[in-house]
């Protein structure tokens, strides 16, 4: 019964073959049949029997094979699609992973590697830049937090503990890519370079802001460093990651886009239709989920029930990793390799970090409401991503106290010089209010401006003298 | 271009002087098709010619005679000379894109079925075949996103258009195009821009059903940083699409399910029309009744029996629904004192209550008598067929209007 049960499947197997590429040599591997994604189950698949040997005899047993097709348990079909197995076994496919999808890591809570290679990899003078800039990042939070608190700047989003998602993911890309933002990633532009003192002109909105006061604070945006500009509502940007990765890939370039977006982004329907178009397209993007647990107050359990957000990934056709986001090495060689597959393969690839949000999801929200306190406590101290990858960077001699010390005094003061000189800095001037717009001011604009003008040179008093106009 | 040909030298017989004319011509068509900064001729709406940019032309030197139909609406005279060549709506849609397409490699296509199948008013057939269907792009159902992903290729330096199948089905997509296409260059400051160009069928059809009978004009009015133009004629469909393809704000061009298949006679010379001019259609003396898409013809077939009964209407296709033209519609108010529009949006907030507004406004003074609006009435548009009728405004009522207007 075997061996026939065998040949039976063998002979159906090559039925299909019909699909594939005409040329093939009597012992040719197998690995392309029709379509693309049914090729790569053909390759991936841990089950041998889709990997068979086709022999020249074979162009007889076809006309075998369809003459007893109708006796034969045909064991799969060809459906729009694609061809599916079929099974007599009525199984459900269960909602939920057992067990759940693992997540990479590769230095341990206390900062040892777990995947020596992968640590060795990364060079002294990357690990230091990575260390500093996390520093510099959690500073500036504190600094611009306390700031809103003092009624300096009106509003202000903190990364607190997803500081080695923010710096590490932009240091495995490279200055050509792309970044589409959600709002907390201020660290991917810090590591682009962007100064401490551009991040307080935009956050004050003072005439040296690039986006000439237009936006709320954190909304930041800078084209020369290939940062889009930030915009409120939640998801928008992963089309338009697609959209940015269908110009990329229409042009040929070495470049991928990355977009950022939290757990709560993955509710909205431009989720869905963003992984399924970059799916489709095969557009060069990465989806960078910040899984941190918390969308404001609405904590996991109420913003899906699937294991997390990798599980969507294939959900879409598209390949998927999780990684632990505290984690800076991790994330690194994630991302890094990531990008190569997303560039020379042509594909969207969903990396789910898993990770806290340590702070409130912004000034205007206070989070021990709906959360334990002693829960923020552990995981801003114990499980703190700058921690653990200060024990590694101290294990290898390459940081001291003392240069910790002088890090922080340095960028805590030139932090403070730079809302000091971007709270006295001019905000922007009247006629900035109409312009861009459109390409250029039209005359209905011009005309509103006209009567603005007019307003305020009649009643002086009711409008701030220090503004130009 | 004939027309053109027509005003200089104020000569009748047109084919023998095409040389000499040719000329004396100041601006001439040097440009070739092919990218580089092509010298093209803008032909407003009145005749005059200007040459160059797309954006603002200067006011010609040259008076030429209506280039447009005028009263005797005859377009005889270009038939003698170079005849240019007919078409249907749909075809002049098609044809300003593929030039487009062929002048600017950063001009590409992304909406459902415009691929192989050519567009479900068949807009874009043939040009996937010919640009490959990377650059006439099919995509999955999700209006949002398709807008959205039109967007983030507009920042990074295409020029992409954008087809709804159905204006209604942009309704989906209004986060993208209020809160991104229409504000990202200006909360940017100015970094990203958006040229996109959002086109698709719109209006009330043939008993299409309320959801695919939506004026979207209506609720995009107010979107701040976008155009909006709605084109009528195949000469208008196809200079407005060049013209917004080639603008660097986003677009958003009205078509109309009803129009796809109107024949007219097109200039075989490339033209460009301008995006924020309204265009004469039948100058006159008694009313001005603004109009523009679809109604445009109600209002033309009207205009007949009123002229038998003694009338003298002008009517204006505003074509250019953000912004106003004011210039021009100013100009007809302050001569004949009288507005009459007609439209297809609905009677509350639609396109006409906006223009009521502007006009009183600014031209209050020169009206003998309030500004009648004709639209539709606020209801969903129904499927049966007498219905559907009755909330179109038709030629009998504009009559009627008309007659009470002028007295």
């Amino acid at each position: 019964m075997g061996l026939v049960r065998i040949l039976c499947r063998r002979l159906c197997r090559t039925s299909f073959l019909r699909h594939a590429t005409s040329s093939i040599n009597s012992t040719t591997e197998i690995g392309v049949v029709g379509h693309r994604s049914l090729a790569s189950a053909c390759r991936d698949s841990p089950s041998p029997i889709f990997f068979f040997r086709r022999f020249e005899s074979t162009e007889a047993q076809f006309q075998h094979v369809y003459s007893d097709s109708e006796d034969d348990t045909q064991e799969t079909l060809d459906y729009p699609g694609g061809r599916i197995p079929f099974t007599s076994q009525m199984r459900f496919i269960s909602e939920f992973p057992e067990p759940r999808i693992p997540c990479y890591r590769v230095l341990n809570e206390d900062g040892y590697p777990i995947v020596r290679k992968i640590a060795e990899q990364m060079t002294k003078e990357e690990a230091l830049k990575i260390y500093r800039s996390m520093v510099t990042l959690q500073i500036m939070d504190t600094v611009f937090y306390e700031a809103q608190r003092q009624g300096r700047i009106s509003f202000y989003v903190t990364s607190a503990g997803e500081e080695a998602i923010n710096i590490s993911s932009a240091a495995g890309l490279s200055p050509d890519d792309l970044v589409l933002p959600q709002y907390r990633e201020a660290g991917v532009l810090l590591w682009r370079g962007f100064t401490l003192q551009e991040f307080a002109s935009q956050c004050f909105g003072n005439k040296y802001d690039y986006g000439k006061g237009r936006q709320m604070p954190i909304h930041y945006g800078s084209n020369k460093h290939n940062y889009f500009t930030i915009s409120s509502p939640i998801a928008t940007q992963l089309p338009q990651a697609v959209g940015a990765a269908y110009s990329l890939k229409t042009d040929g370039k070495d470049a991928c886009v990355v977009t950022y977006f939290g757990d709560g982004a993955t509710s909205e329907g431009d989720f869905h239709a963003g992984l399924n178009f970059a799916a489709v397209m095969e557009a060069p993007v990465i989806f960078f989920c910040r899984n941190n647990g918390w969308a404001i107050s609405t904590p996991l359990i109420d913003q899906f029930r699937s294991d997390g957000v990798v599980v969507k990934g294939q959900a879409y056709g598209v390949r998927s990793i999780r990684v632990d986001g505290n984690d800076a090495l991790a994330i690194y060689s994630a991302v890094r390799a990531a990008r190569e597959m997303v560039i020379t393969e042509q594909r969207p690839i969903l990396i789910e970090v898993l990770t806290y949000r340590v702070g409130h999801h912004s000034t205007s929200d206070d989070s021990t409401r709906y959360r334990p306190a002693d829960e923020i406590e552990h995981w801003g101290t114990a499980r703190n991503p700058i921690a653990r990858f200060r024990k590694w960077i101290d294990r290898n001699g390459w940081w001291t106290e003392d240069d910790e010390s002088k890090h922080r005094a340095n960028v805590r003061k030139e932090l403070l010089n730079a809302i000091q000189v971007a709270e006295r800095a001019e905000k922007p001037p009247l006629s900035e209010l109409f312009t861009d717009v459109y390409e250029s001011v039209p005359p209905n604009l011009r005309e509103q401006e006209e009567l603005l003008r007019e307003n305020v040179k009649k009643n002086p008093q009711d409008y701030p003298s220090n503004v130009a106009l | 271009m004939a027309v053109v040909f027509q005003g200089i030298g104020a000569a009748t017989a047109i084919s023998s002087t095409n040389a000499s004319v040719s000329t004396r011509m100041p601006f001439s068509s040097r440009g070739s098709p092919s990218g580089g900064k092509a010298s093209f001729l803008i032909v407003r709406s009145d005749g005059r010619l200007s040459s160059g940019s797309n954006s603002r032309c200067r006011r010609a030197d040259q008076l030429i005679t209506n280039a447009v139909a005028t009263k005797a609406e005859s377009s005889t005279a270009s038939t003698s000379s170079k005849p240019g060549h007919e078409l249907l709506l749909f075809e002049a849609l098609r044809e300003g894109l593929e030039e487009e397409m062929d002048r600017d490699p950063r001009v590409c296509v992304m909406g459902e079925d415009v691929g192989h199948y050519g567009g479900s008013y068949k807009v874009t057939k043939g040009l996937a075949e010919k640009y490959g269907d990377l650059r006439v792009l099919d995509t999955p159902i999700a209006e949002n996103s398709f807008t959205g992903m039109a967007i983030g290729a507009a920042m990074t330096g295409l020029r992409p258009i954008v087809e709804g199948m159905n204006m209604g089905f942009l309704l989906l997509a209004f986060n993208q195009i209020s809160n991104n296409c229409g504000m990202l260059h200006y909360t940017s400051g100015g970094q990203f821009k958006i040229p996109v160009v959002i086109r698709g069928p719109g209006g009330v059809g043939r008993q299409l059903g309320a959801e695919h009978s939506q004026r979207l004009e209506s609720y995009f009015q107010s979107i701040p940083g976008i155009q909006m133009v709605a084109c009528s004629t195949p000469y208008n469909a196809k200079g407005l699409m060049k013209a917004a393809i080639r603008s660097e704000n986003p677009v958003v061009l009205f078509e109309h399910v009803l129009l796809y298949n109107l024949k007219e006679r097109i200039p075989d010379e490339e033209y460009v029309l301008n995006l924020e001019e309204a265009e004469m259609v039948r100058p006159g003396e008694h009313v001005t009744i603004l109009t523009y898409s679809r109604m445009r013809y109600h209002v033309m077939q009207a205009a007949k029996t009123l002229v038998n009964k003694g009338y003298d209407p002008e009517v204006i296709d505003i074509r250019s629904l953000k912004p106003f033209d004011l210039y021009t519609i100013g100009n007809s108010v302050k001569k004949t004192h009288r507005v009459l529009i007609v439209e297809e949006c609905m009677r509350t907030g639609g396109i006409g209550a906006s223009l009521t507004a502007a006009i009183n406004e600014n031209f209050l003074d020169y009206l003998d008598a309030p500004i009648v609006c004709l639209s539709s009435q606020d209801v969903p548009t129904p499927y049966a067929g007498t219905l559907e009728e009755w909330t179109v405004v038709q030629p009998a009522q504009i009559v009627t209007a008309v007659e009470q207007l002028c007295g």
